[in-house]
Protein backbone atom coordinates (compact mmCIF):
# COMPACT_ATOMS: atom_id res chain seq x y z
CA UNK A 1 0.00 0.00 0.00
CA UNK A 2 1.16 3.49 -0.88
CA UNK A 3 1.50 5.90 1.99
CA UNK A 4 -0.10 8.89 2.10
CA UNK A 5 2.66 11.52 1.99
CA UNK A 6 3.64 9.43 -0.98
CA UNK A 7 0.19 9.71 -2.71
CA UNK A 8 1.50 13.49 -4.22
CA UNK A 9 2.13 14.78 -7.57
CA UNK A 10 5.44 16.22 -5.65
CA UNK A 11 6.11 12.88 -5.02
CA UNK A 12 6.32 11.46 -7.82
CA UNK A 13 8.42 14.87 -8.91
CA UNK A 14 10.79 13.63 -6.80
CA UNK A 15 11.07 10.00 -7.44
CA UNK A 16 11.11 11.01 -11.14
CA UNK A 17 14.50 13.16 -10.88
CA UNK A 18 16.10 10.30 -8.66
CA UNK A 19 14.54 7.44 -11.54
CA UNK A 20 15.88 10.12 -14.45
CA UNK A 21 18.96 10.85 -12.50
CA UNK A 22 20.39 6.87 -11.76
CA UNK A 23 19.50 6.04 -15.41
CA UNK A 24 21.37 8.97 -16.71
CA UNK A 25 24.07 8.60 -14.87
CA UNK A 26 24.66 4.63 -15.22
CA UNK A 27 24.11 5.61 -19.26
CA UNK A 28 26.73 7.99 -19.23
CA UNK A 29 29.78 6.18 -19.19
CA UNK A 30 28.68 3.85 -22.02
CA UNK A 31 27.56 6.50 -23.70
CA UNK A 32 31.48 8.13 -23.48
CA UNK A 33 33.33 4.82 -24.70
CA UNK A 34 31.02 4.19 -27.59
CA UNK A 35 32.08 8.11 -28.78
CA UNK A 36 35.51 7.00 -28.28
CA UNK A 37 35.73 4.29 -30.57
CA UNK A 38 35.72 7.23 -33.28
CA UNK A 39 39.37 7.37 -32.02
CA UNK A 40 40.07 3.95 -31.71
CA UNK A 41 38.07 1.62 -34.15
CA UNK A 42 35.98 4.10 -36.56
CA UNK A 43 34.34 0.18 -38.25
CA UNK A 44 32.97 -0.60 -34.81
CA UNK A 45 31.71 2.82 -34.20
CA UNK A 46 29.44 2.08 -37.53
CA UNK A 47 28.63 -0.94 -36.65
CA UNK A 48 27.18 0.25 -33.23
CA UNK A 49 25.35 3.22 -34.96
CA UNK A 50 24.02 0.59 -37.89
CA UNK A 51 22.53 -0.97 -34.67
CA UNK A 52 20.81 1.73 -33.42
CA UNK A 53 18.59 1.88 -36.66
CA UNK A 54 16.50 -1.02 -35.19
CA UNK A 55 13.03 0.59 -33.89
CA UNK A 56 13.60 -0.80 -30.88
CA UNK A 57 16.50 0.75 -30.24
CA UNK A 58 15.24 4.41 -31.24
CA UNK A 59 12.30 3.78 -29.14
CA UNK A 60 15.10 3.41 -26.27
CA UNK A 61 16.44 6.28 -27.36
CA UNK A 62 13.28 8.16 -26.78
CA UNK A 63 13.08 7.06 -23.49
CA UNK A 64 16.42 8.51 -22.55
CA UNK A 65 15.97 11.87 -24.56
CA UNK A 66 12.80 11.97 -22.09
CA UNK A 67 14.77 11.11 -19.19
CA UNK A 68 17.68 13.72 -20.02
CA UNK A 69 14.67 16.13 -20.68
CA UNK A 70 12.54 15.57 -17.52
CA UNK A 71 15.71 16.01 -15.08
CA UNK A 72 16.80 19.32 -17.17
CA UNK A 73 12.97 20.55 -16.57
CA UNK A 74 12.38 19.06 -13.03
CA UNK A 75 15.96 20.44 -12.16
CA UNK A 76 15.11 23.72 -13.22
CA UNK A 77 11.62 23.27 -11.20
CA UNK A 78 13.77 22.72 -8.30
CA UNK A 79 16.24 25.73 -8.75
CA UNK A 80 13.12 27.94 -9.08
CA UNK A 81 12.00 26.75 -5.62
CA UNK A 82 15.44 26.88 -3.88
CA UNK A 83 16.43 30.20 -5.35
CA UNK A 84 13.30 31.93 -6.03
CA UNK A 85 10.35 33.02 -3.63
CA UNK A 86 7.64 30.05 -2.86
CA UNK A 87 4.14 30.21 -5.15
CA UNK A 88 1.25 28.15 -5.58
CA UNK A 89 2.35 27.21 -9.10
CA UNK A 90 4.50 24.23 -8.05
CA UNK A 91 2.69 21.79 -9.37
CA UNK A 92 1.86 23.54 -12.46
CA UNK A 93 5.70 23.48 -12.95
CA UNK A 94 5.92 19.76 -12.35
CA UNK A 95 3.11 18.90 -14.95
CA UNK A 96 5.52 21.41 -17.25
CA UNK A 97 8.15 19.24 -16.87
CA UNK A 98 6.82 15.83 -17.73
CA UNK A 99 4.80 17.27 -20.96
CA UNK A 100 7.88 19.62 -21.82
CA UNK A 101 10.02 16.67 -22.09
CA UNK A 102 7.18 14.29 -23.60
CA UNK A 103 7.20 16.94 -26.05
CA UNK A 104 10.88 17.33 -27.01
CA UNK A 105 11.53 13.55 -27.16
CA UNK A 106 8.18 12.99 -29.25
CA UNK A 107 10.05 15.17 -31.50
CA UNK A 108 13.37 13.33 -31.43
CA UNK A 109 11.10 10.32 -32.25
CA UNK A 110 9.29 11.63 -35.23
CA UNK A 111 12.52 13.09 -36.81
CA UNK A 112 13.71 9.32 -35.79
CA UNK A 113 11.44 7.05 -37.56
CA UNK B 1 24.86 16.64 2.87
CA UNK B 2 28.09 18.77 3.12
CA UNK B 3 27.27 22.35 2.17
CA UNK B 4 30.07 22.62 -0.56
CA UNK B 5 28.95 19.51 -2.08
CA UNK B 6 25.15 20.89 -2.27
CA UNK B 7 26.66 24.45 -3.84
CA UNK B 8 28.79 22.28 -6.27
CA UNK B 9 25.60 20.02 -7.25
CA UNK B 10 23.32 23.45 -7.94
CA UNK B 11 26.43 25.33 -9.60
CA UNK B 12 27.21 22.59 -12.02
CA UNK B 13 22.93 22.25 -12.04
CA UNK B 14 23.45 25.55 -13.33
CA UNK B 15 25.71 25.42 -15.88
CA UNK B 16 24.30 22.75 -17.73
CA UNK B 17 20.79 24.20 -18.07
CA UNK B 18 21.98 25.69 -21.76
CA UNK B 19 24.15 23.23 -22.15
CA UNK B 20 21.34 20.30 -22.09
CA UNK B 21 19.03 22.20 -24.31
CA UNK B 22 21.80 22.53 -26.62
CA UNK B 23 22.53 18.89 -26.52
CA UNK B 24 18.71 17.81 -27.41
CA UNK B 25 18.62 20.38 -30.03
CA UNK B 26 21.97 18.88 -31.59
CA UNK B 27 20.60 15.16 -30.89
CA UNK B 28 16.97 16.49 -32.54
CA UNK B 29 18.90 17.63 -35.91
CA UNK B 30 21.28 15.10 -36.26
CA UNK B 31 19.30 12.21 -35.86
CA UNK B 32 17.47 12.81 -39.13
CA UNK B 33 18.20 10.17 -41.43
CA UNK B 34 20.01 8.21 -39.00
CA UNK B 35 23.95 8.37 -37.57
CA UNK B 36 27.11 7.41 -39.25
CA UNK B 37 30.37 8.04 -37.75
CA UNK B 38 31.63 10.06 -40.25
CA UNK B 39 28.43 12.34 -40.50
CA UNK B 40 29.18 12.80 -36.90
CA UNK B 41 32.72 13.80 -37.00
CA UNK B 42 32.41 15.66 -40.30
CA UNK B 43 30.23 18.22 -37.60
CA UNK B 44 32.70 17.93 -34.46
CA UNK B 45 36.29 17.18 -36.19
CA UNK B 46 38.41 20.29 -35.42
CA UNK B 47 35.69 22.57 -34.13
CA UNK B 48 37.25 24.77 -31.25
CA UNK B 49 33.24 25.48 -30.43
CA UNK B 50 31.95 21.84 -29.73
CA UNK B 51 35.67 21.24 -28.42
CA UNK B 52 34.67 23.63 -25.68
CA UNK B 53 31.23 22.95 -25.54
CA UNK B 54 31.78 19.38 -24.95
CA UNK B 55 34.23 20.02 -22.82
CA UNK B 56 32.49 21.95 -20.15
CA UNK B 57 29.86 19.73 -20.46
CA UNK B 58 31.88 16.55 -19.46
CA UNK B 59 33.19 18.55 -16.40
CA UNK B 60 29.97 19.64 -15.33
CA UNK B 61 28.15 16.91 -15.64
CA UNK B 62 30.94 14.56 -13.57
CA UNK B 63 30.69 16.54 -11.01
CA UNK B 64 26.93 16.75 -11.21
CA UNK B 65 26.50 12.60 -11.68
CA UNK B 66 29.33 11.51 -8.85
CA UNK B 67 27.53 14.04 -6.52
CA UNK B 68 24.10 13.04 -7.47
CA UNK B 69 25.43 9.27 -7.32
CA UNK B 70 26.52 9.63 -3.68
CA UNK B 71 23.24 11.55 -2.49
CA UNK B 72 21.11 8.50 -3.94
CA UNK B 73 23.09 5.71 -2.18
CA UNK B 74 23.17 7.62 0.92
CA UNK B 75 19.40 7.42 0.54
CA UNK B 76 19.23 3.92 -0.10
CA UNK B 77 21.53 2.04 1.14
CA UNK B 78 23.38 2.30 4.91
CA UNK B 79 27.29 3.12 3.30
CA UNK B 80 29.43 5.24 6.09
CA UNK B 81 30.73 8.48 4.54
CA UNK B 82 33.86 7.54 3.33
CA UNK B 83 32.80 4.21 1.00
CA UNK B 84 30.39 7.20 -0.21
CA UNK B 85 33.11 9.38 -0.65
CA UNK B 86 35.17 6.55 -2.70
CA UNK B 87 32.05 6.15 -4.74
CA UNK B 88 31.65 9.58 -5.49
CA UNK B 89 35.08 10.72 -6.65
CA UNK B 90 35.63 7.22 -8.27
CA UNK B 91 32.91 7.59 -10.59
CA UNK B 92 33.43 11.33 -10.76
CA UNK B 93 37.38 10.94 -12.10
CA UNK B 94 36.52 8.08 -14.51
CA UNK B 95 33.46 9.48 -15.99
CA UNK B 96 35.75 12.74 -16.34
CA UNK B 97 38.43 10.59 -18.25
CA UNK B 98 36.28 8.80 -20.39
CA UNK B 99 34.53 11.85 -21.04
CA UNK B 100 37.74 13.78 -22.04
CA UNK B 101 38.67 10.68 -24.34
CA UNK B 102 35.58 11.09 -25.87
CA UNK B 103 35.11 14.67 -26.78
CA UNK B 104 38.48 14.44 -28.35
CA UNK B 105 37.82 11.48 -30.03
CA UNK B 106 35.62 13.50 -32.00
CA UNK B 107 36.26 16.79 -32.21
CA UNK B 108 40.61 16.28 -32.30
CA UNK B 109 41.44 16.64 -35.99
Amino acid sequence: MIKGHRNHPLWYAYALHRVSGLTLVLFLPLHFYVLSLALTQPQRLDGFLHWTEIPAVKFAEMGLVFLLSVHLLGGIRLLVLELLPWSPRQKTWAALAAGGALFVSGTFLLNAV
Amino acid sequence: MDIRLYMAQRLSAIIMIPLVFGHLGVMIYAIQGGLSASEILSRTQGSVFWFLFYGLFVIAVSVHGAIGLRTILSEFLRLNDLALDAIMWGFGLVSIFMGARAVSAVTWL
